[in-house]
């Protein structure tokens, strides 16, 4: 047994049937087993012996039964793998935060290892006082505690065409979602002093892709962040450490990791990152360009290609993630008959500007095929659309953007499938 | 509260912003001094480029394609290169200084750089093979697909069409699978997890 516990041989046998009452169903739980259960009546070696001593992990780590929850890459996708992407296990995860360890990854020339003590962040161009700071010095500023959620722009971006990656990890997993401790990006340019002119940052990391992002001023003084930790920690090297710029709500690329200089300008920089990539190819050949903003998106991460129904039949969980860059999401519709018939699902757990929300739906299986999707309505309105009503919109070859509705067949094993449907 | 700046940090250094800020925009600020042509790009090209990007641009396996691709864009499989789909020549050098070659950025000169953009035009078919491009005729060049980028409009063009109320009942008749991920196979599979997912449907079979 590699990964989930499923369930007792005996207990599968369990008689379970569902009565039809007045405004819902009772469940009835199973009968007793024929054979009495060793896992009760064996005493387990965990009863019986010791185990590990607080001196074991200083640093710990998940439970070996856990060791499958991990990314993964596609090596398809990209022609090496330090410039390249893998992604969350969305359907072993609950709840809204991200563990930093299973964060996806996004690098342009891998993970630069960076010496704190060697770290410098420098403001220059059209300020007052062209600055350096150390990471102690950022340490000074006031902070915040901001929890968003951070998309790659190609998040979904190998499904324009049709359905072809078999799993919400792969499909929707270049997302994470944690809480963010940084500092205001304002503070900084403010005691840097904006020249009247200055409407525009060039925001540069340190690595070997020098990763740079032009962002207007607008955005650095609304919520911008000067992150160092996220979920409490130090940000994992992967993830930019000692030091990330958070962008809530905006395309990842724009999140800098490794960051080392913002410099003020008058104009947007058209660096690579908003040229060649991250610019949205119409039908017509024509781009979109500065297409910062995710729009609302949700995912079904259980039941899902990779998380299948383990039982027969009977209540049955249906959860998943929501989230959109312009602000919460106060609904999420699910539809079990591909499309015919919605329900509200529940949302539980915080509904935060900018972050990840957790939806379930809960309902007796019949044990029949279904057609799984989710529609997330966000606060300005917007409500997730159709893969046909995007590319009706803007065809396929986007690349980035893809906020579509996704479909799962769940056949009558339970076991899910990526579709399209009609 | 109104912060006002903090006496934090310290006001960096003339040469130390010079080493950091090295980057160019399409109006050509942040450009060096310095020139090269096509032929001199030709040999950096052969020497520190080709090994991925091929001789001409034309891209080696699987790394990026730099030449070619006119009139894909609105085609069935675009190809974007920067003859093809780049708006600023601008980003090209500022790219190859930035981040170029892969594995060993930051290790070109100024008229290197120059050179190697000089040929990529050549291979663009943008310029002939005595072209000497330089700090002083940069912004000259235009690159052809420099007007075919816009705003992102999306609020005004897809805000109307995504905000509409939606059914909740009984919205279709009928439903059809259309397209199966499965068929197309190409999902990478931990055998652990798929032996799994198989032993939990046959012993769902089973049961």
């Amino acid at each position: 047994m590699s990964e989930k516990t499923i369930g007792q041989k005996t207990s599968r046998r369990g008689f379970l049937t569902s009565a039809l009452a007045a405004g819902g169903s009772v469940a009835v739980a199973g009968a007793a087993n024929a054979v009495d259960d060793p896992a009760i009546t064996s005493i387990q070696p965990w009863a019986q012996e010791l185990g590990e001593g607080v001196d074991a992990s200083p640093y710990g780590m998940p439970s070996p039964f856990e060791s499958e929850v991990k990314r993964r890459n596609v090596e398809w996708l990209t022609a090496d793998t330090v410039s390249s992407i893998n992604f969350t296990p969305l359907h072993d995860l609950d709840g809204i935060i991200t563990p930093n360890g299973l964060c996806f990854e996004r690098h342009h020339a891998g993970v630069a290892e960076v010496d704190p003590a060697e770290y410098r962040l420098m403001i220059n161009g059209l300020v007052e006082r062209e600055l350096v700071f150390t990471l102690e010095d950022l340490m000074r500023f006031p902070r915040e505690n901001r929890i968003y959620f951070l998309e790659c722009a190609a998040n979904s971006g190998m499904e324009w065409r049709g359905a072809q990656l078999n799993g919400c990890q792969f499909t929707h997993g270049m997302i994470h979602n944690v809480m963010y401790t940084g500092v205001p990006l304002r503070y900084l340019l403010e005691t840097a002093g904006v020249k009247p002119d200055g409407k525009w940052l060039l925001m540069e990391g340190a690595d070997a892709s020098g990763m740079s992002r032009s962002l207007p001023m607008e955005k650095a003084l609304d919520d911008c962040l000067i992150a160092f930790k996220m979920n409490g920690e130090a940000l994992r090297a992967e993830q930019g450490y000692p030091v990330r710029m958070v962008v809530p709500g905006w395309e990842g690329n724009m999140w800098i990791k490794w960051l080392r200089r913002i410099e003020v300008g008058d104009q947007p920089w058209h660096h690579r990152e908003e040229t060649s990539k991250y610019t949205d190819l119409l039908a017509d050949g024509q781009a979109r360009r500065f297409t910062w903003e995710m729009d609302a998106k949700s995912v079904i991460t259980n039941p899902s290609p990779q998380a299948p129904i383990l039982h027969k039949s009977g209540p049955t969980v249906l959860t998943g993630v929501a989230w959109s860059g312009r602000g919460t999401i106060p609904r999420v519709d699910v539809t079990l008959d591909g499309g015919k018939n919605w329900h509200q699902a529940r949302i539980s757990g915080p509904s935060l500007d900018k972050s990840m929300h957790r939806f379930y739906f809960e309902f007796d299986w019949d044990g029949k095929p279904l057609l799984l999707q989710s529609r997330a309505h966000d606060s300005t309105g917007y409500v997730q659309p159709t893969k046909a009503q995007l590319r009706n919109a803007r065809g396929t070859n986007s690349i980035y953007h893809n906020n579509a509705i996704q479909t799962w067949h769940v056949n009558d094993q339970g076991v899910a499938e990526n579709v399209e449907i009609s | 509260p109104q912060n006002t700046g903090f006496a934090l940090g310290r006001v960096a250094l003339p040469e130390e912003v010079a080493a950091w800020d090295q980057d160019v925009r399409p109006d050509g600020k942040g450009l060096p001094a310095g020139k090269g042509d096509v032929l001199t790009g030709e040999e950096i090209f052969a020497d520190s480029c080709a090994m991925c990007h091929g001789d001409f641009g034309e891209g080696v396996g699987r790394w990026p394609v730099l030449a070619g691709g006119v009139d894909t864009l609105d085609s069935e499989r675009p190809v974007k290169t920067i003859g093809s789909y780049w708006p600023y020549l601008s980003t090209v050098y500022d790219y190859i200084n930035r981040a170029m070659p892969f594995g060993n950025a930051r290790s070109l000169a100024p008229d290197e750089i120059y050179a190697i953009t000089a040929y990529l035009l050549y291979v663009n078919d943008l310029v002939e093979e005595d072209f000497e491009l330089s700090k002083e005729n940069f912004t000259e060049v235009k690159l052809p697909n420099e007007g075919n980028f816009f705003p992102d409009d999306r609020l005004e063009v897809e805000y109307p069409l995504f905000s509409a109320e939606v059914c909740m009942s009984d919205c279709k008749d009928s439903v059809e699978i259309t397209g199966r991920a499965a068929i197309v196979d190409v999902t990478p599979d931990d055998v652990a997890a798929r032996e799994a997912r198989e032993a939990a449907a046959a012993e769902i079979q089973a049961s």
